[in-house]
């Protein structure tokens, strides 16, 4: 058995989510490699390589993949995959948008964001918003698989001493062309892998009272999320959205205010470890997976937060 | 230029889906069902280029069973001018489905095959991109934003962290996400009018392509139940209990 992580990058850095990925590439078995397809991309081969429970690194250095763009790079693992049992990715927008593209050239049905192993060919998903947990066998010869990032603890980025090799680009396609991105800047962590996360609902009424929300991340170290419900208004950008399509988070603390929890945002939040609800109606079903509830108007508990932190 | 627009019957997102009482699946008995919501958008963005003089016809298709006739009917009187039921009794996974979508596409021969990015049922987020591979089309998933121009399309896509824009050799896929656009409501006087519109009825086994699974699903059960909490009175209670009792913050 021999599995294949790919890798998400920026050229520079290795994304965390790859790190839970390779997590739930040991749990199938050994030996893991990783595929790094990107431009001027050593740094991350280098980083791969110290990370624990990596057997080889697989550089695929190259203009082409500079962006990453799903036609070329799904081209690409194609063309290594034969030697290999399991290709996993993060189900993330990146996973997401290049590995069915492969699974379809490899004529393998994918099994998308899984939650638990039970055995090599054998994986618990969510479906239907994570209202319930579907147990999933592939009979496919190559497994082509998704993982949630945030049911599986990262690797350690350290005390692995993985061979790289080098691999040359192959089937590049000029389908598609990069033309520009807007990366929000911002201080606070990323959504995903923040320890706390405060997000905001219909209930603050306008993208900017979500300033209130910002002056209490800042003191506590935590990133910025919504719901699906403040995005559709136009409050906040699509990134800031937690459910189920939009990001899953599972922090140590998720504070949910004027969020009245609809089944699609509990399904991107309910694993976290402690939550708060903020909401001034008291049947909201919020308050049903809340650790800690209060029952209040969000526009009095913000400022009294935010001073007493 | 043609668009082609699959959608998908799903139950309908208000509904609290629940696994059958002996784990085989889960129980559709009953349920509200409607067109999966990202298939709206889809739809909408059709039609919408269609309005303003970009797309000549819009054909809404769909794999599944007779019943999903109906969504068929919602995407002709949201402004789609015919449909075509690709016809199923089996449940099929996104591959199949991409395949035969794939064998009507090759036929129909559109420069633009708009999706929804996930249906809300399977939550699988595949089969826009299957049907990119097997077309060998430029694919651009989770669009916020579409420009058509000549043989290309610039769409700016929602990615972790912000936006990124890519340009696309038509034809291409493109799937949606949701700030694409709001969709409109159907009409009752369009409600008519799509009683009359061209409606085709396929049926999977002429179309020569292997449907057969390559999963077995297991069992479907309830996720972990989560115990509700309890209610605290005050700011300064809940800060205390977060200090002392949840320990996650200092």
């Amino acid at each position: 058995m021999s599995i294949l992580v790919i890798v998400e990058h920026d050229n520079s850095n290795l994304k965390p989510a790859t790190l839970n990925t390779i997590a739930a590439a040991n749990a199938i078995g050994a030996s893991v490699h990783l595929l790094v397809a990107g431009s001027s991309c050593q740094s991350v081969a280098d980083e791969c390589s110290a990370v624990e429970g990596v057997e080889k690194v697989l550089l695929a250095d190259d203009v082409a993949y500079e962006n990453q763009l799903a036609e070329s790079i799904a081209n690409l693992i194609k063309s290594v995959s034969s030697d290999y049992t399991h290709i996993l990715a993060p189900a993330t927008t990146f996973g997401k948008n290049v590995l069915p593209r492969l699974s379809a050239l490899l004529d393998v049905q994918q099994i998308s964001e899984i939650i638990e192993i039970i055995s090599e060919d054998t994986f618990k998903r969510p479906i239907y918003a994570g209202s319930c947990i579907a147990t999933v066998k592939s009979n496919d010869s190559i497994k082509v698989i998704t993982v949630r990032a945030t049911a599986f603890d990262p690797v350690n980025t350290s005390g692995g001493s993985a061979t790289i090799d080098s691999v040359s680009a192959e089937g590049v396609s000029d389908l598609s062309s990069f033309v520009g991105e807007e990366i929000a800047k911002t201080d606070r962590p990323e959504l995903t892998a923040a320890s706390i996360v405060i997000s905001g609902g219909r209930g603050m009424q306008s993208g900017d009272n979500f300033h209130l929300l910002e002056t209490i991340a800042d003191k506590l170290g935590a990133a910025v999320g919504a719901s699906r419900a403040a995005v559709d208004a136009g409050f906040v950008p699509n990134d800031y959205q937690v459910g189920q399509t939009g990001k899953i988070v599972a922090p140590d603390l998720y504070i949910a205010v004027g969020i009245s929890g609809a089944i699609q945002h509990l399904a991107g939040m309910k694993d976290s470890k402690v939550i708060v609800a903020i909401n001034k109606d008291e049947d909201a079903p919020i308050f049903q997976v809340a650790d800690y509830g209060l029952v209040a108007d969000l526009f009095d508990v913000l400022p009294e937060l935010s001073e007493k932190l | 230029m043609k668009i082609v627009v699959p959608i998908k019957r799903v139950v309908d997102y208000n509904v609290k889906v629940r696994p059958l009482g002996d784990q085989s699946d889960v129980d559709l008995n009953n349920v509200k069902m409607s067109m999966n919501p990202f298939c709206e958008i889809a739809i909408e963005e059709a039609v919408r280029l269609k309005e303003a003089g970009t797309a000549t016809e819009v054909i809404a298709v769909t794999v599944g069973k007779t019943d999903s006739q109906e969504q068929l009917r919602t995407a002709l009187a949201l402004g789609a001018d015919r449909a075509i039921l690709i016809e199923c009794e089996e449940l099929l996974e996104p591959l199949s489905i991409a395949k035969a979508l794939s064998k009507v596409i090759e036929e129909e021969d559109p420069k633009l095959v708009i999706l929804g990015k996930q249906a809300i049922d399977g939550d699988n987020n595949q089969t826009g991109q299957m049907l990119a591979a097997l077309l060998n089309y430029a694919q651009a998933t989770f669009a916020s934003k579409v420009i058509i121009e000549d043989d290309a399309a610039v769409v700016t896509r929602e990615i972790d962290g912000g936006l990124q824009t890519i340009k696309i050799k038509l034809p291409a896929i493109v799937t949606t996400d949701l700030r694409l656009n709001e969709p409109r409501y159907a009409s009752l006087p369009n409600i008519m009018k799509a009683k009359k519109k061209e409606f085709d009825i396929k049926s999977i086994g002429d179309l020569g392509i292997d449907v057969s699974s390559r999963t077995e699903l297991l069992c479907v059960e309830l996720p972990p139940e989560r115990q509700a909490g309890i209610k605290v009175e005050s700011v300064d209670e809940l800060l205390n209990k977060l200090k002392t009792e949840a320990k996650v913050i200092s």
